[in-house]
């Protein structure tokens, strides 16, 4: 039951990624393409941990938590670069 | 086959949270403009991603007997960094609207802003005197 439900998810999951994808191809703003990446990376967190439990591994962890924290990390420079024209003032 | 009724509930929160993560993402992929694609992965996806953290919460000591606290600060950091990076997002879009920085996509949103009600405008938009000369396209 619990691999049904997990199958189930990473599907949904897979495509909601498509879909962040074909958003960050279209833009069609600057804004929209940092959106849908931000987006990518939270779905890949998501994924990590759905592999988890469908492996039955906890080896993920380490790497869902260094994914949140870059990501954060990058969105955030990647907006100041667009406001202020540099990252660090 | 017999489910336990964890196994119900570990199934139940996995099947939520895939659905909540897919609904975030056509959001992003279907709304109309920048500030109502916002809401979709803001709310919806954390929402989604809190579900299939909680089911791994719920699975690894049921299943497995093995306790971490990854889950949590996973958990507690994207909660604490969405509201943070779509406010940051917002106002990307507010000044690159104002100063009409993306071509063709103008929603007219940086016209359209309400009063701030203080009497001295959007604190966002002053002291812009100092703007970088060449600002990246």
């Amino acid at each position: 039951m619990i691999e049904i439900a997990v199958l189930f998810s990473i599907s949904c999951v897979g495509l909601a990624m498509a879909l962040n994808l074909w958003r960050l191809a279209r833009g069609p703003t600057q804004a929209d393409r940092i959106l849908a990446l931000d987006t990518m990376t939270i779905n890949a967190i998501a994924l990590m941990v759905l592999m988890q439990i469908q492996q039955g591994s906890a080896v993920y962890f380490e790497a869902a938590l260094l994914l949140a924290m870059v990501g954060f990390v990058g969105t955030v420079a990647y907006c100041k670069f667009l406001l202020r024209g540099n990252i660090i003032e | 086959m017999d489910a336990g009724p964890l196994e119900i509930l570990i199934s139940a929160v996995l099947v939520v949270g895939g659905f909540f993560a897919l609904v975030g993402s056509w959001g992003l992929a279907r709304m109309p403009t920048l500030m109502t694609r916002l809401h979709g992965p803001t709310k919806v996806t954390t929402l989604g991603v809190g579900s299939c953290l909680i089911a791994s919460m719920i699975y690894f000591p049921a299943m497995q007997g093995k306790v971490s606290a990854h889950e949590l600060l996973i958990t507690l950091f994207l909660f604490l960094t969405a509201p943070i990076t779509a406010n940051m997002i917002a106002k990307v879009h507010l000044h690159r609207q104002r100063r009409g920085l993306d071509a063709e996509p103008m929603d007219g949103i940086a016209d359209s802003l309400p009063e701030s009600g203080v009497g001295t405008g959007w604190a966002t938009f002053a002291g812009r005197e100092t703007e970088p000369s060449d600002p990246p396209r």
